[in-house]
Parts: structure tokens; C-alpha cells; sequence
């Protein structure tokens, strides 16, 4: 059995400040981490792995220095990593990461479970996993909380809806996304470091892809444009109190508008 | 569309430094030459900021769709097989405003296994179209056989925007579907706004933080976004004028992902149809904390609510949390302690009807959005606060 995860490096700190002066966004380039919620894919693998003796991969796009993240993967227990770089992939919306990751995928060999975090830190926008499952033509499952039986040709999980848990069985080949504490995430191994010492990941450019037609990939990929950046709109109509009694005036406040 | 062009000749050590700093990626390298890697989010800030001419946009053309084939908007209808998710409604009430705009239609788009169920609330939203896919093998969502029939209406009916609520299902679906098309799906959207030429704006927070991106999608048809729960009002309801069209079931609704069983969960008290939150943030480090805060928010007979560091440390539990992560609230009245109000959070209560917030540092981005700013510790604000509210209440 092949299990792939996809892995992403994101900005260690969310927290992105705006110069009031310039209107500049700062952030520190050279903090990253990998995204916390594929510590779970990774671990949900792993797991799989110690029960079935699946072989682990690990896949991500990003510059060079992504490389940290893929190493990680490899400390914690993952069998190989591919990086897919190129200054063809650069500017991708959702749309253009998911075809590449698949296609990724798709150089890398034969596949039966892919395993993805729900989102990432970043982007936020979870959408990367179910629409890498559609490039590849396989049926995913998003925010599965529980793995319950891996089956020789299907998978059991279940998934937390609002109201109620659902409980699906999907045919292998196929692709889950997995919720925040599915399993707690092991560590990197300091004696897998030292083992695995001399390891070259494997680098992947558009030459490497089954479809090298550029257009498919990066910006020009992209459907979608981001306009423009602004603050957040601001309440004018706001009252600020700084004076001593504050709780009292609060209590007052609360009373005139009925909630007493 | 466009591309990033890196001018050599006015590359000096300065200059390529300056550009390196500029990028909030680091997606801009030298090695042996300047490059731009594949970090690169097209966010020009070193073409508006970086060193004049240094890096320049071009516009390249490229094939555009005939944007007057693609006509209305269409909201996905979500369900649990009893009853339409009220997300799917407030969806409804945007389309119509923004329909108004480029004089289009809104159109509801339904799967299911018994229509009756639905039909008649649909049309009382007053879209002016309800297509429905109905099949027993519709009962519940399965994301193959929905994007097939998703997949299907858009080819038939070539809707130039398609809406769907930022759920569970949503956010499952929506990406199928785009993908499928090949087209721009902007996740939690907060604002959505309409250009005469039929663009569709769609407004989220970005980067994690204090920041909103507008984003279109000019060269692709539909166009889609998802929006989250209590984002947008609840319409009020019309004499219903719409048509229903029930559309042939001509493709395979075949399946590899199987749904073996639906548990119903214990009901949990749910922090996002509550009238009165208190809502705290990471200055409160430990149960005796909470406790304060519950209390206040007892005796307002509201509930407890929090940030998504204090899911992150344990503190709390994840159904409690705010913001675009967690749940978005609308409540009566909201109280934030210690909150500095990141987009994230803000974003996620906007609805809110009457925000008090008490935070130490008067720059915080919360007194932005909150209506009543007391700037002092919630420590020592809080429990007065409760003796106060306990003496009007008359309570000892």
C-alpha cells in the first residue's frame, strides 16, 4: 500500500502587521514551520503505516528552502519526499496548487490513499485537498475525525458534521482530509535525523510533469486575482472609556440597554 | 492576468536587498540571479512598494470567456434531508442584491430524494428559479454524486456565479466543483460585492491576519465563493413568484465513497444561536480564569465563548471558539475580555448586535469594531462589574 501526504511550509507567526505609515505588510520571510494541522496527515500515515507496513511519501510545493518540512516528515517516520519547485508554479491560486500537487502525484508513482490536513494556517481556506482528489478523478472525504478500519481495498472513517457523525466507507484510490486531533503527532526522531543523514530529497520541475504545458500551472493557472489589500473596516459610531469607574459605567450601559 | 517581470538592469545590491525585504513571502531570491520562486502570492507589493521600476507588471493577454453567456446566480441548497441549512437562505438574500445590480436572476439549485420537503420555503425566499436534481440516491450529500449533478446545471443553465454555504458540506463540495471547472472558489468570504460586468468581488481576510484581500475571478466562468453561517441577514420572506424546473437525471450517480451510518450527536448547547456571549482570549491562562468569566456571562444568561488560541492551548473546547475558524456569531450582545480582535476573530463577529469590549492596550484592533471600548484590566473590571450587575440585579 502507497500512502501520500501533502505537507505545506507556512510563516511560523499568523500574526502579519501592517505599516500605518506605508501600508507595507510585515512579516519576518525566514520563520516558517510546517502547517500544524499536517503534523496530523503525517501522523494519521504513520499510524496506518505501523498496522498495514504502507510505505509513507511525502509531498510538497514550494521554494528550496521547503526542504526543512520534507526532512521533518522524513525524522518523523516517512519512507521518501518529493519537492515540486519551479519559478513556473509561482503565483498559484487554489486552483493552480491542487492541479500541481496532483500531477505531482502522479510522477511519483502508483497511489492508493492520500492524506492531506484540513487547512492550512496560511490560507485557511481548506479547499486544497478535495480539489487535488477531483484533478486525480478519486473521491475524498474532508475533516475525517477517526480512522476505523483500513480495509484491503477501502478505508472506514467518520467525520464530525454539525449535528450528527457520519461514518463512510471510501474505495481505494482515494484522498482524506484529516481534522486537528485525530491522533496526537509524534515528534522527529533525533536517531532517524542521524540515520537519514544523508538524504536527497527528490526535486520535481514542471519537466517532470506528465502535462508540461505552463499554462496550467503558477499564475497562469490561476483563475482568480486578488485586486487589491485593505484594512478591515472600522465602527465609527464607537464610545472609548478610559476612566476609573469603568465597571460602572459598563453596569449603567448594560441597564439603559435592557440587558439587566 | 499578467506576470511579474524583474528588470536586471536596475538591479543594484541595494535594490535586489530592498526587494528581498519587500516580499512578506520570501518569495523573491538570489542565488546566482534574482528570482521569483514559487512562494510568490501575485500580492505586487514589490512592484507598489519595492524599488521603483525594479519589478513591473505586465498584462498579458489571454483568452477571455464570452461573460454574456453566463447569466444569474445560482445558491447551492444545503440540507440534511429534513430541513434547507438557514446559511443557504441568507445566501439567497445576497444574491438578490446583487443580482439587482447587473438585473439577473437568482436561481436555488437543489438535490435531494423528496423535493416536497423544500420547495415551497425555497420559493418563499423569492428566487426566481429553483432547479431541482431529485433521486433516492439524493437522500443525503455525497460529494461525487452532487458535483455530477452540480456539474450537469452548469453545463445546462451556465450560471455566472455560484454561492455555497461555508459548512462542513460547502466546503467539501465547493472545491470539487471548482476544480471540475477549472475555475476560482474564494473560501469565507465576508463581503460580496458585483461589478456592472458581471465580476463578482469577493472580499475574505487574508493571511492569517489584519488584512482583507479583494479577490475576482475575471477570465473564468462561474464564478464561486463560499460564505459562512450568520455572515449575511436572514431574508424576509415574499409571495413566492418563482419557477421550478425539475431537471433530468441523464448522467451516473455512481459513487466510491459510501455513507455507512449517521449518528445523531449529543446535543450541545451551540454558541452561534446564542443571544448573550462572553467571549475571552488567551489572557485567561487558567480554570479559575473561566470562572470569572463564566460567571459574568451566567448572569447576563449568556454563554462562554473564546479565541482560537484557547482551543489551541485546551483550555476550551473548539464548538466554543469565534472567528473564521470557528463559529460565526450574530448574538445580542457580546462581551470580549482581553481580546485584541485579529480579522480572524472580528470577522467571525460582525453580526454581533452590541459589542463591549474591555482590553488593556487602547491600540488594539478590537476598539475598532466594538461599540462600547472600556480600555483597563478585565481582572480587575470584571468582578466589579459582577457586583455591580448583582446589586441593580438585587441578587446578594
Amino acid at each position: 500500500m502507497n500512502i501520500v501526504t501533502c505537507i505545506k511550509q507556512v510563516p511560523a507567526s499568523s500574526d502579519v502587521k501592517v505599516d500605518p505609515v506605508t501600508g507595507v505588510l510585515i512579516r519576518d520571510g525566514n520563520n516558517t514551520k510546517m502547517n500544524p494541522y499536517d503534523l496530523y496527515a503525517i501522523e494519521t500515515a504513520l499510524r496506518i503505516k505501523e498496522q498495514t507496513g504502507a510505505k509513507v511519501s511525502t509531498i510538497t510545493m514550494g521554494p528550496p528552502s521547503a526542504t526543512t518540512v520534507l526532512n521533518e516528515s522524513i525524522w518523523m517516520g516517512c519512507d521518501d519526499a518529493s519537492l515540486l519547485t519551479d519559478r513556473k508554479f509561482a503565483g498559484a491560486d487554489v486552483v493552480a496548487t491542487s492541479y500541481t500537487l496532483s500531477q505531482g502525484i502522479k510522477a511519483m508513482g502508483d497511489f492508493d490513499l492520500i492524506i492531506c490536513g484540513k487547512q492550512t494556517t496560511d490560507g485557511d481556506t481548506a479547499q486544497v485537498g478535495p480539489e487535488i482528489a477531483e484533478c486525480l478523478h478519486i473521491p475524498h472525504i474532508a475533516y475525517v475525525d477517526k480512522i476505523i478500519e483500513v480495509k484491503e481495498k477501502s478505508i472506514v472513517v467518520s467525520i464530525s458534521m454539525d449535528k450528527t457523525v457520519e461514518i463512510w466507507e471510501i474505495q481505494f484510490p482515494c484522498l482524506i482530509t484529516v481534522d486537528k486531533g485525530i491522533f496526537t503527532a509524534r515528534l522527529p526522531s533525533y536517531k532517524r535525523s542521524l540515520e537519514w543523514a544523508g538524504y536527497e530529497i527528490k526535486q520535481l520541475t514542471i519537466q517532470d510533469m506528465l502535462d508540461t504545458d505552463e499554462t496550467h500551472y503558477g499564475l497562469k493557472g490561476s483563475p482568480t486575482q486578488v485586486e487589491r489589500m485593505f484594512p478591515p473596516t472600522k465602527n465609527a459610531e464607537k464610545v472609548i472609556w478610559e476612566q476609573e469607574d469603568l465597571a460602572q459605567a459598563m453596569a449603567n450601559k448594560l441597564r439603559d440597554l435592557k440587558f439587566l | 492576468m499578467g506576470k511579474l517581470v524583474i528588470h536586471k538592469e536596475k538591479l543594484t545590491p541595494e535594490v535586489i536587498e530592498q526587494l528581498i525585504k519587500v516580499c512578506p513571502f520570501g518569495a523573491i531570491e538570489y542565488t546566482d540571479e534574482l528570482s521569483i520562486n514559487s512562494g510568490c502570492r501575485m500580492c505586487k507589493l514589490c512592484v507598489k512598494r519595492g524599488p521603483q521600476g525594479a519589478i513591473t507588471y505586465e498584462e498579458e493577454k489571454i483568452q477571455s470567456i464570452n461573460k454574456d453567456e453566463w447569466i444569474g446566480i445560482a445558491v447551492f441548497m444545503e440540507h440534511d434531508g429534513h430541513e434547507i441549512h438557514p446559511v443557504s437562505f441568507e445566501l439567497i438574500g445576497k444574491a438578490k442584491e446583487l443580482a439587482k445590480i447587473t438585473h439577473q436572476s437568482v436561481m436555488a439549485v437543489l438535490m435531494c430524494e423528496d423535493a416536497t420537503l423544500f420547495e415551497n420555503e425555497i420559493l418563499s425566499y423569492g428566487v426566481d428559479q429553483l432547479y431541482i436534481y431529485e433521486h433516492p440516491e439524493l437522500s443525503h450529500f455525497n460529494v461525487e454524486k452532487y458535483t455530477n449533478c452540480m456539474e450537469n446545471f452548469i453545463n445546462k443553465v451556465k450560471p455566472s456565479v455560484v454561492l455555497y454555504g461555508g459548512t462542513s458540506t460547502g466546503r467539501s463540495f465547493g472545491p470539487r466543483v471548482a476544480a471540475r471547472f477549472h475555475t476560482g472558489l474564494t473560501a469565507d468570504c465576508t463581503i460580496l460585492g458585483m461589478k456592472e460586468n458581471t465580476d463578482l468581488i469577493q472580499n475574505r481576510p487574508a493571511f492569517g491576519g489584519n488584512i482583507m484581500a479583494s479577490i475576482v475571478c475575471p477570465n473564468t466562468r462561474p464564478q464561486m465563493a463560499t460564505v459562512r453561517y450568520k455572515i449575511f441577514p436572514m431574508p424576509k420572506k415574499v409571495v413566492p413568484t418563482g419557477k421550478t424546473t425539475h431537471m433530468p437525471i441523464t448522467f451516473s450517480l455512481k459513487a466510491n465513497a459510501n455513507l455507512l451510518e449517521v449518528k445523531l450527536k449529543e446535543k450541545i448547547v451551540d454558541i452561534s444561536e446564542a443571544d448573550v456571549l462572553v467571549a475571552v482570549g488567551r489572557a485567561f491562562k487558567s480554570k479559575d480564569d473561566l470562572a470569572l468569566a463564566q460567571e459574568l456571562a451566567e448572569l447576563l444568561g449568556g454563554q462562554l465563548a473564546c479565541t482560537r488560541p484557547m482551543i489551541e492551548c485546551g483550555l476550551m473546547d473548539a464548538k466554543k471558539q469565534i472567528g473564521l475558524s470557528g463559529r460565526t456569531v450574530a448574538p445580542k450582545l457580546l462581551i470580549t475580555l482581553g481580546i485584541s480582535g485579529a480579522v480572524q476573530f472580528s470577522a467571525g463577529m460582525s453580526g454581533a448586535q452590541t459589542v463591549f469590549s474591555i482590553n488593556q492596550d487602547k491600540n488594539a484592533p478590537i476598539f475598532d469594531v466594538c461599540h462600547y471600548g472600556l480600555v483597563g484590566d478585565a481582572f480587575k473590571i470584571v468582578p466589579e462589574l459582577i457586583k455591580q450587575i448583582k446589586i441593580m440585579k438585587g441578587v446578594k
